[in-house]
């Protein structure tokens, strides 16, 4: 046991030594391969936990959104549609939501009004979220301006800035009051942006759905199910951007593998022939080949994964903040709760660590079987 | 000290720190629920449903409430205009309602 164990340690000291003469290739090669660990590690995680996240902060969206459609475009709904559809067996209750959104000439930010159906601000006062009052900045007591739809300018007061733990739901959120609200739009009074509707039994959802349907054929009712699934969707590392980045990276990856399977250098090939020659034998030329991808790989790998989860849960991912802004002004600072999915590092570890120990023994295995002497001349 | 000994605690030390990690994931998982409560009791009382996260479109500020066709909705073939829309994959299925 002890002897093995040593003959790995010596292989060991013989491949770090091969390494590092060879340095400043194989410290390319691992910072290669550690970025790519550490962009793959950090997409996984940030998409697993900001999933996590939409379905923990979404659990009680309304049951079913209600919109009226107008030639494929949604439109704002009269009113009494909530009154019939309350009507319908199964319905709890029916609630109309009043919001829209503000384009701020200002700073080119787009803020999203809503009227809270409880407590709504008294008039002349908002609620604003952190993201608006940090772009405009403003704090409570403060005033703010905003340009009504007959060009007159309406004046407000911030009565509160929401709380900043809620700012990846509230970012861009003004609350303002019902009569606020349809004095800045000019907003009818008998209608609503949508309706949402409360069931009673959650496994009546589809059938309520399909009755609305029936009953109002130029609506569109959304369930809380498929409110859940689009962020499933955006966020699935399979879809979207996601898939452009991933592919990149492992393109970039088998690229990198394929440079390494494709061949040994002349000098590579020469120190198999003289270890042959001293008395080596085949296995131990894997072996001494094995350690050297698995230092490389091993390391690169476990370094690459710390860098990822620090990136995305101490630092906020701020190198995913610029895809994920695009154009928006604001963007919510928020730090996500930390998601260790094992199954998709498990992948990830078998994608990346498997193939370059293989990659890096097959051409050696292919050089160590050939003659000694032809190994050197070559 | 040895090469060889020299990459086993560099090893150690990695593996060690993983170990941290995976504790601290999960500890802090368990703590979720508390550290989006205020987020949720909000998105419950606004009746919220969806992220403040792209806010440079009405379609991808409210992915799951856009228009079906929201990203070519200036005509038909239209390119999407916002960076962000290249994150939503088209409609799911919604069971034929």
């Amino acid at each position: 046991m002890n002897r093995s164990l040593e003959r790995h340690r010596n292989i060991l000291d013989f491949a770090l030594s091969s390494l590092l003469r060879r340095r400043a290739r194989n410290i390319s090669l691992f910072v290669l391969y550690t970025l790519i660990v550490f962009a793959l590690a950090s997409v996984v995680f940030f998409t697993q936990a900001l999933k996590r996240e939409a379905a923990l902060l979404l659990k009680d969206a309304p049951d079913i959104v209600v919109q009226k459609m107008v030639a494929g475009r949604h439109d704002l709904i009269p009113t009494d549609y909530g009154l019939q559809i309350a009507a319908i067996r199964g319905v709890k209750e029916v609630q109309p939501r009043l919001w829209g959104y503000y384009y701020d000439p200002f700073n080119s930010a787009n803020y999203t009004l809503v009227v809270p159906a409880l407590q709504p601000p008294a008039p002349q006062f908002i609620h604003i979220g952190n993201g608006v009052a940090r772009v405009r900045r403003l704090g409570s007591g403060d005033l703010m301006a905003l340009m009504t739809y007959k060009q007159e300018t309406l004046l407000l007061e911030v009565q509160e800035i929401l709380s900043a733990d809620a700012e990846l739901v509230s970012s861009d959120l003004i609350l303002i009051g019902e009569n606020d609200f349809r004095t800045l739009f000019d907003f009818p009074r008998d209608v609503a942006t949508d309706l949402t509707v409360t069931v009673t039994n959650p496994q009546e959802l589809t059938t309520v759905a399909r009755k609305i349907v029936a009953r109002f054929p130029d609506t569109r009712p959304i369930l809380k199910s498929e409110i859940l699934r689009t962020y499933d969707a955006i966020f699935d590392w399979r879809g979207g951007m996601m898939v452009v980045l991933l592919t990149a990276a492992v393109l970039s990856f088998v690229i990198f593998a394929w440079d390494k399977a494709t061949g040994l250098s002349a000098e590579e090939r020469k120190e198999i022939g003289i270890l042959k020659s001293i008395g080596w034998e085949t296995s131990d030329v894997l072996l001494l080949k094995s350690w050297e991808g698995i230092v490389i790989s091993l390391s690169a790998f476990l370094i690459g994964i710390l860098l990822a989860y620090a990136h995305v849960f101490f630092f906020s991912a701020p190198l995913f903040e610029h895809a994920l802004k695009g154009w928006g002004v604001l963007y919510p600072s928020f730090r996500l709760v930390p998601a260790f999915d094992f199954y998709q590092i498990s992948l990830l570890f078998f994608l990346t660590v498997l193939p370059y120990t293989a990659a890096t023994i097959i051409p050696s295995w292919r050089a160590a079987t050939i003659d000694p002497d032809a190994a050197m001349r070559s | 000290m040895r090469k060889s000994d020299l990459f086993f605690v560099v090893t150690a030390i990695n593996l060690t720190l993983l170990a941290g990690v995976i504790g601290h994931a999960l500890v802090q998982a368990g703590r979720a629920d508390s550290s989006l409560h205020a987020g949720r009791e909000l998105a419950k009382t606004l009746q919220l449903t969806d992220l403040a996260l792209f806010t440079e479109a009405r379609y991808t500020r409210h992915p799951s409430q856009a228009d079906r066709h929201a990203p070519f909705q200036d005509h038909p073939m239209a390119l999407d205009h916002f960076p962000s829309g290249s994150f939503l994959r088209p409609p799911l299925p919604s069971g034929g309602l």
